[in-house]
């Protein structure tokens, strides 16, 4: 008799219809949101701040160059000491004061610049301050040394290496961005839900020892069933929550920039801006957005999906039944601690070897020797696929990871079958390893 | 086939430690068959070892003579020492749930669910979560899911746990209600007086080891030493004792009467029958209490677990 279905429908319906459940269902993307509200208004609000500077430029070799923008307003001062132009600024309520003494020798003029204000000044500020007068002190010092800096501007030239691999496919530094975008999200997905619902498996399993239920659900089915019942169960529970929150999430992004009028693509470029102006100059944004989302679908998207599901369940699988069977060892949560360790510290190395390791080299030995090892490789792999793994060594991967999964379901159930009916001490590693030989 | 469960030579070691040593039992069908035993003895094991839930060692168990399969458990209903329900879940999904589990139909179980619910008088409960109950509420349902399937055969782990008497009077009753419509009772308690009550059978197990078992009036027979417990009015009490010494092996014994008469335990020889006793005391006075001194479960219990 298959009781798995059953077990299944109920562990899935108690927690969807489980108020805590719902409300949190519901209400974090709310959360989410408004906290992303709060943050793109305080920017905005922190940039929409008209900024006061004070020049006195004894030099008198800068102080042209400084035209007020939307943000910043520039007061040249002149002919006033330092300390009295301070005592100005300091009575006006500018935001700093720039001093530029007078520059004997160009090469040196750092020493001879000097930002005064009352709080440290934001590190965007004095960049640009530093951008524009090095530029100007640059051509002032290119004509003292007879060299034209329009020559020199018109004779440059701008390179963007096309890549192309072996077999003829083309790709380009925005399709990393891609790869890298795809992968980082496959592997905190895979992450997160991990944590997430490992732990609302644990629980359950705890909360049916506690309520000691179990000795009669187990006389009616074998614990295997329920294990896996209970697995399955929350992970369909997940995949309700998760699907849900992306369709509220996106609604609601939708709604609250229509409502605030906040224009999305804008807020990107803002952001990206000082990023994009130490790179490359600027450039237009909009083609960089189309170009993302072409690299996008150029990726090799059926192979990324397949890979994408059958890594993401039997990872999910392999560390849920380890959390299955920890639940059934202890006898309530606050006993957990010393077993989460050994789940948790995996699932760590490899969100960080993915996040550093395979961004910088996808097919380096340390990315490759992660990708096949059990524990961490459904999440470096999948941080690794988009940029092209041959198909064996995805096989292998998952050959490697489904095998280590039957593994770890055969531990958990002989953990689990011992755990469910013991009461009392909290066990300790050495008990747990004569459980699975029973 | 007389016996609805037979245990053959059953063992089962947990590493170093034996739970059940080569431990056979025959449970009669349609009896109420006690498994007795100090604390740690085993019982729990040799019922979960009927369950399936704890495979044996060594030995093999018949249900209705087939060895036992998996698909016995619809025809058995078993209500643990540790027993609870889900809290946060509604009564009458949760019965519904355990009784899917046992295999029966939605419908079935939802009427026969309505039926038990009329009868023990919760009818009302249906919609309320377990954490709602008091705990002997909870156990009412717990039996109720326990029985529902109709299985063959009942094993009941300290059934009475947790109930007021009232509550437990009607319990024991389904019980007994349960055993007239044909189910075979498995009852593990320490509660001597409901062995003494319902039990027809009994095994006794001691330190992984049945020590005895067998019909509880046979053993009871088997335990008797042919002693009586007598009173007698007589005008000179210490002649009378005396003189009974002379004949037979005499102590003092203690029960409630309503008057000041010579209490006295009269232990027989093998010679010597009860009539003889009989015919003797009435010559020397006015009897007012004569009863055969028969052991009880307790005793029995008691004397076993210390000889062992």
């Amino acid at each position: 008799m298959n009781h798995l279905p059953l077990i299944i429908k109920r562990e899935y319906l108690t927690k969807v219809k489980n108020k805590a459940f719902i409300l949190m269902t519901f209400l974090s993307p709310l959360i989410m949101i408004a906290l992303i509200s709060i943050v793109v208004y305080l920017i905005q609000m922190n940039t929409s701040k008209v900024r006061q500077i004070s020049i006195l430029d004894e030099s008198g070799l800068v102080k042209q160059i400084f035209k007020d923008t939307e943000n910043t307003k520039y007061n040249i001062l002149d002919g006033i000491s330092l300390e009295n132009a301070k005592e100005i600024v300091k009575e006006k309520g500018d935001y700093g004061l720039l001093h530029i003494l007078k520059i004997d020798n160009l090469n040196e003029a750092s020493k001879s610049i000097r930002f005064y204000s009352e709080d440290s000044p934001s590190i965007s500020l004095i960049s640009s301050l530093d951008d524009k007068i090095e530029k100007e002190l640059t051509n002032i010092n290119m004509y003292r040394m007879d060299v034209n800096p329009e020559i020199i501007e018109s004779s440059k030239i701008n390179i963007d290496i096309a890549q192309e691999s072996f077999d003829g496919e083309k790709t380009s530094e925005i399709d990393s961005g891609a790869k890298i975008v795809f992968g980082v999200i496959a592997g905190y997905l895979l992450f997160m839900f991990i944590i997430i619902y490992g732990n609302m498996i644990m629980r359950s399993v705890i909360e049916e020892k506690t309520s000691r239920i179990i000795e009669v659900i187990i006389s009616s089915v074998k614990p295997v069933q329920l294990m896996l019942g209970k697995i399955i169960g929350t992970s369909l529970v997940g995949i309700t929550q998760f699907v849900i929150w992306i369709i509220l999430g996106s609604v609601l992004i939708v709604v609250v920039s229509l409502i605030f009028d906040i224009d999305i693509t804008q807020m990107n470029m803002s952001q990206q801006e000082t990023i994009q102006h130490a790179i490359q100059g600027s450039g237009d944004k909009m083609k960089d957005i189309q170009g993302f989302m072409n690299a996008f679908f150029k990726l090799p998207l059926t192979n990324l999906i397949i890979a994408f599901i059958l890594f993401f369940i039997s990872g999910y699988l392999l560390y849920s039944s380890l959390y299955a069977a920890i639940g059934a060892a202890v006898d309530n949560e606050t006993d957990t601690q010393q077993f989460m360790m050994p789940i948790i510290l995996p699932l760590i190395l490899a969100v960080y070897v993915g996040g550093f390791t395979v961004i910088e080299d996808p097919h380096g030995t340390i990315s490759t020797i992660f990708s096949f090892i059990p524990f961490t490789s459904p999440v470096v792999m999948l941080m690794r696929i988009p940029f092209g793994v041959p198909i064996w060594q995805q096989i292998l991967s998952l050959l490697i990871l489904i095998g280590t999964f039957m593994g770890t379901v055969w531990f958990a159930a002989k953990i689990y079958r011992i755990g469910i009916l013991m009461y009392g001490k909290k066990p300790s590693y050495k008990e747990l390893i004569k459980w699975v030989k029973y | 086939m007389n016996n609805l469960l037979e245990a053959h030579s059953v063992s089962k070691n947990f590493g170093n430690f034996t739970a059940l040593n080569n431990v056979s039992i025959a449970v009669p069908k349609g009896s109420i068959f006690g498994l007795l035993g100090p604390n740690g003895a085993g019982k729990t094991t040799l019922i979960r070892v009927i369950n399936q839930i704890t495979m044996p060692d060594t030995g093999h168990v018949l249900l209705d003579g087939e060895p036992l399969q998996r698909h016995h458990i619809q025809n058995i209903g078993y209500l643990p020492e540790e027993r609870g329900l889900y809290k946060s879940m509604k009564v009458g999904e949760q019965a519904l749930y355990l009784a899917k589990l046992k295999g029966m139909h939605k419908t079935e179980a939802k009427k026969r669910l309505l039926d038990w619910f009329e009868r023990l008088e919760i009818g009302d409960w249906w919609n309320k979560k377990i954490q709602e109950l008091s705990k002997g509420m909870a156990q009412k349902i717990q039996f109720v899911v326990t029985v529902l399937h109709q299985p063959k055969l009942l094993i009941f782990d300290e059934p009475f746990s947790g109930f007021d008497p009232i509550n437990a009077n009607i319990i024991k009753n389904e019980i007994l209600r349960l055993r007239e419509e044909g189910a075979t009772v498995i009852f593990s308690t320490h509660r001597m007086e409901s062995v003494e009550e319902l039990c027809d059978h009994i095994a006794l197990i001691h330190k992984s080891n049945k020590v005895l078992d067998g019909n509880l009036n046979a053993i009871k027979r088997e335990y008797k030493t042919n002693t009586f417990e007598i009173g007698i009015n007589v005008s000179n009490a210490k002649d009378v004792e005396q003189q009974l010494n002379e004949r037979f092996h005499v102590s003092a014994a203690n029960f409630k009467s309503l008057g000041d008469e010579l209490k006295l335990n009269i232990k027989l020889s093998e010679k010597d029958t009860a009539n003889d006793l009989l015919n003797y005391l009435t010559t020397k006075g006015q009897l007012s209490h004569f009863v055969e001194v028969v052991p009880s479960a307790n005793d029995i219990f008691i004397q076993t677990v210390k000889n062992n």
